[in-house]
């Protein structure tokens, strides 16, 4: 049940992009076209699954048993830039034709907020190791969710008429407050 | 000549290439923090004192630092200041560190230090790059300052904590929210945009006559 709860919790009510802004480069950046942003948040939310599960050992038995939990942000840097790095190589060698797909925007995730983020919140809120697993997929399904939503509107805004000075980033950012607000409307699924 | 250089490092941060406004960098932190304007400055600073000895470092060790891990070597930099930084605001201001909460380590992937390094501090002595990377602070800062003074204003009626309306002033709550912040920071890009045309288009006409 709690793992149910944490899973709607990332996903919908606190959708990392939403509220807490974290991954909002990609957002912006990658959201122009739906297929892109349908890899990009596939690739995303797969590192993002691979941090929580791989993050949670090396913080609870190597950095808590030594004393130096205050090199965490070190650590947790250099894993997710290792984990990036190792999973662009073996997507390379297993699947060529997913590596092409995914080509550009692999590297791109290690400078992606929300999988630094994720590993921060994980340890700051204190999850068991499954429920830093789920709470990893969720956040990565989240972010898809969002940056999904965004590239649809984007298409459609291609058509539309808008002011000069708010064509580009400017009128993304409006939609996006707009969608957050939306967001806020799933607040109600979980009491307190 | 020298002179002259130095200041235009440290001058086109504050508006040319403004970070969250020109360069769309950094745009976590200018959402996230930025509900008043204590926090958006103390965040501000925080990027200001990373973003100085990264830059500072970095310069300095540019020839020594392999060009295959460089980006690695930056990182670990970078993170090593963000947790001097994190601990020294825990240390002597608690209650902003607790306000800041994640986003005070999230300054290591905020793209505008690494942006920095790669784009200039890697290739530029240390003095330039100090220059360069105060423009861009202060520029950040200011922008984040802005930020938090329109948000706290509608959405408490009050700056820096001292309250500015009075009773008959309705705070606009969505300000406060997530969702004011994506307009604020889309009305304020527009605002840049629309001063900027307008400079651009008085050089024309004084270029024309």
């Amino acid at each position: 049940m709690k793992l149910i709860l944490i899973f709607i919790s990332a996903a919908l009510i606190n959708n990392f992009v939403l509220t807490y802004f974290l991954g909002i480069c990609p957002f912006l950046g990658v959201s122009n076209k739906t297929e892109n942003a349908v890899n990009m948040g596939l690739a995303t939310t797969f590192v993002m699954t691979l941090t929580a599960a791989v993050t949670w050992p090396i913080y609870y038995y190597v950095l808590v048993p030594f004393n130096i939990p205050f090199l965490q942000y070190v650590a947790f840097i250099i894993i997710i830039a290792a984990l990036v790095q190792f999973v662009e190589m073996y997507i390379k060698k297993a699947s060529p034709s997913l590596y092409r797909a995914l080509g550009i925007f692999l590297p791109l995730i290690t400078t992606n907020c929300a999988v630094l983020g994720l590993a921060l919140f994980m340890v700051m809120r204190e999850y068991g190791f499954l429920e830093s697993i789920v709470f990893g997929f969720a956040t990565g399904v989240g972010f898809t969710l969002a940056m999904v939503m965004m590239s649809g509107i984007r298409e459609e805004l291609e058509f539309a008429d808008i002011p000069r000075h708010f064509q580009g980033i400017s009128i993304t950012l409006i939609i996006a407050g707009m969608m957050a607000l939306a967001f806020m409307g799933f607040a109600g699924l979980i009491r307190g | 000549m020298a002179g002259n250089s130095l200041f235009y490092e440290f001058k086109k941060g504050l508006w040319q290439e403004i970070p969250p406004f020109r360069l769309v960098l950094g745009t976590c932190p200018t959402l996230a923090v930025t509900n008043s304007a204590v926090n958006g400055i103390a965040m501000g600073l925080a990027t200001l004192f990373v973003l100085l000895f990264a830059n500072i470092i970095i310069s300095a060790l540019r020839k020594y630092v392999a060009m295959q891990v460089r980006i690695a070597a930056y990182v670990v930099i970078i993170a090593l200041l963000v947790t001097v930084t994190d601990m020294f605001m825990a240390a002597m201001f608690p209650p902003i560190s607790k306000a800041l909460g994640p986003y005070i380590p999230l300054i290591i992937v905020n793209c505008i230090i690494l942006g920095r390094a790669e784009a200039f501090a890697q290739k530029n002595p240390v003095v330039p790059s100090i220059a360069d990377a105060l423009g861009i602070g202060i520029g950040f800062t200011l922008s984040l300052a802005t930020m938090g003074v329109i948000r706290e204003l509608l959405g408490f009626g009050s700056i820096f904590n001292v309250k500015l309306l009075g009773e008959w002033f309705e705070p606009w709550i969505v300000m406060i929210l997530p969702a004011g912040a994506f307009l604020v920071y889309g009305g304020l890009v527009a605002a840049v945009n629309w001063i900027s045309s307008r400079k651009e288009a008085a050089a024309k006409a004084a270029a024309e006559a």
